[in-house]
């Protein structure tokens, strides 16, 4: 039996993170408790900083030299993090930060589920940047996901969110974990040709180039300006047009390697639900009664939030005339549906804001209302 | 080939990064000497050398250094040094700050870094004012004095920058002026030889903004400036505090042992391997 925070320690762990900085927030600390006993056993590291920006500072401080890194906080640390996540989007420097989302704005409801950040992780930091967000909405999830996020981290050289909530946190559900079974890790792309023929930002085919850490031989410079594929200042509109675009290129050409959904009982579904977090476990289970009654009713489940996942949305869209987004915000993520429906199908909304989950018979009540 | 001729040859980049973003007459090249000065008599490789900084006219310094560069946000750099140090503690990590920069919107970094002992070598420049945005009020620019945002005059009081690295637990801590460059060079190399968080302290001069609102004069008049006001540290000891108002004191401030983050660290390690049967 492992908590949701717990499975996430430990899958950063069998990810090969050996580093983690982070304050105590809840509802994240037991991913910094469980760490802070590991790390040093695996000859890794834990510290305690004084806030979050100095926690993704030195995460991003660890990466760089070579480590996998990782940081989890809440709500008001995030907004705290937004300043040196910026940073790591334009160094391209691989980390993972989970935010365990609790009610907001401002302290909000700490001991409480929400999913006000969605928009946050995905427009939060200035600027305009790519991103890579993911949810989870079992304790399994939480451990798969938190490899999936060094992983995508490590590949495409870009921090990587795991936003999950106060519910999948804490939530207790068995997981096994075979230790022997094999599961894939990627470890960053390193320079091979001599250090004086490495040029640390030159675009590739893939848009991703390798990454020297520092201390390996490869001295070059880090900044978070604009910069040329030397990795030094520039301010050339020759020069910071291409870059800017190769940082959204290295993500968008890649979707189908990032974006993951599940799709459950959607194949002839006549309604679809559209939920991710802890959301998407109520909606499977009324999608599950609605079928009892006779009513033909899907779940997408959305893995990767950002980049949103068009594709998804347009293959219920071939059999579904009505989608339900349930989501404990104002309408986030079905804001997105609606721009990728364009007016096919008939999207609707069901929100709540007021620190409870959705449940299964609020979902339902929603189906029939609106068929 | 001359002595400094060699220095840039070895520790310079020469690759589009010249001519520098700096003022003409400014302390910072006199700061980046020292720093140079100190890493070769040392006889670091320059593999291990990691520089790190903030925003501001220092923060642009470690681009012009064939090291492990890293420019960081403002205020930050110290967050980054210590990742650096953690996961690579063999890295020999210099911090290069500016005093807005340091104890302004990075206080709290710098204070918990001293307390941590965590072993950092730290450089502020510290030329009252900031330089890069135009010619702000910063934490230290002295009470009374003209800045861009405090025209009718600076009524709050200024941070003593080694004070408060003293007071907040650094091992090391020492102060020079740019005027004393080879009180520079030793302060850097002690600092950098040091185990534990250390500090150097550069008094520097921004004619262009701070000297000029405040008719200070050129950039060599406000050096004789620095020299007129500074105190030696064993000299100072024995003046009364109503006659170091307005002095710079100079030299080594602290140097003390204690226990050094890495190295406690490491005893976690093996407690915790014990405990885990390990």
């Amino acid at each position: 039996m492992l908590q949701g925070n717990e499975a996430i320690a430990e899958g950063a762990l069998r990810a090969g993170c050996r580093f983690f900085a982070g304050y105590p927030i809840t509802p994240a600390t037991e991913i910094s408790e469980v760490l802070s006993v590991r790390l040093p056993i695996v000859g890794g590291t834990f510290i305690q900083m004084e806030d979050e920006i100095a926690s993704l500072g030195a995460v991003i401080g660890a990466s760089l030299a070579g480590v996998k890194s990782m940081t989890a906080t809440s709500g008001p640390g995030f907004s705290l993090m937004q300043e040196n996540l910026g940073l790591a989007i334009i160094a391209e420097i691989p980390c993972v930060i989970v935010n365990v989302m609790r009610g907001g704005p401002s302290t909000g409801l700490p001991t409480f589920p929400a999913q006000g950040d969605v928009m946050q992780a995905r427009w939060g930091t200035h600027g305009d940047h790519p991103i890579i967000v993911l949810s989870a909405s079992t304790v399994r999830e939480c451990y798969d996901m938190t490899i999936r996020a060094f992983n995508l981290s490590e590949k495409f050289r870009i921090p990587v969110i795991l936003l999950i909530d106060e519910v999948v946190g804490h939530m207790r559900e068995k997981m096994v974990v075979d230790e022997e079974e094999a599961i894939e890790i990627f470890n960053r792309v390193k320079p091979t040709m001599p250090p004086e023929w490495y040029i640390p930002y030159e675009d590739t085919p893939s848009g991703i180039p390798p990454m020297a850490n520092f201390g390996e031989g490869y001295r070059y410079h880090v900044t978070g300006l604009t910069h040329d594929v030397r990795g030094f200042p520039t301010s050339r509109p020759d020069e910071i047009g291409p870059f800017i675009s190769r940082l959204h290129r290295k993500i968008s050409s890649h979707f189908s390697e990032i974006q993951t959904a599940e799709f459950f009982q959607t194949d002839d579904a006549e309604i679809t639900l559209i939920a991710y977090g802890c959301v998407a476990r109520s909606a499977k289970r009324a999608a599950i009664e609605a079928r009892e009654k006779g009513i033909k009713v899907g779940l997408l489940k959305l893995n990767t939030l950002w980049p949103f996942m068009r594709s998804a949305v347009e293959r219920v869209l071939q059999t579904s005339k009505v989608l339900i987004v349930p989501e404990m915000n104002m309408g986030q993520i079905s804001r997105e549906v609606k721009r990728v429906n364009r007016g096919v199908s008939r999207v609707f909304t069901l929100n709540k804001v007021d620190g409870t989950i959705i449940t299964p018979m609020e979902i339902l009540c929603r189906i029939q209302e609106v068929t | 080939m001359a002595e400094i001729t060699k220095l840039i040859h070895k520790y310079l980049r020469h690759d589009k990064k010249f001519p520098h973003v700096w003022c003409p007459g400014c302390g910072i090249g006199i700061m980046l000497g020292a720093l140079i000065r100190a890493i070769d008599k040392i006889g670091y490789e320059k593999d291990e050398i990691v520089l790190v900084s903030g925003i501001g006219c220092s923060g642009r310094l470690p681009v012009y250094v064939d090291f492990n560069t890293l420019h960081t946000t403002h205020g930050r750099a110290l967050t980054f040094a210590t990742g650096i140090k953690l996961a690579k503690p063999n890295l020999k990590v210099i911090v290069i700050m500016g005093d807005g920069d340091a104890v302004a919107i990075g206080g709290n970094h710098f204070i918990h870094a001293a307390r941590r002992n965590i072993d950092l070598s730290t450089i502020i420049l510290n030329n009252n004012i900031y330089g890069m945005t135009g010619g702000q009020s910063s934490p230290t620019t002295p009470y009374g004095m003209r800045s861009t945002t405090t025209v009718y005059s600076n009524i709050e009081q200024s941070f003593n920058i080694s004070e408060l690295a003293v007071t907040a637990g650094a091992a090391f801590v020492g102060r020079g002026t740019v005027y004393h460059a080879r009180l520079l060079d030793s302060l850097m190399e002690k600092a950098f030889l040091k185990q534990g968080f250390s500090v150097v302290e550069v008094i520097a001069h921004c004619h262009t903004q701070y000297g000029r609102q405040n008719r200070l004069g050129t950039a060599v008049e406000m050096m004789e400036l620095q020299r007129d006001r500074s105190i030696p540290v064993e000299k100072a000891a024995k003046m009364k505090p109503e006659e170091l108002k307005d002095k710079i004191v100079i030299g080594v401030l602290v140097d003390k042992e204690l226990p050094v983050y890495q190295n406690e660290y490491e005893k976690i390690r093996e407690r915790a391997r014990e405990a885990a049967g390990k």
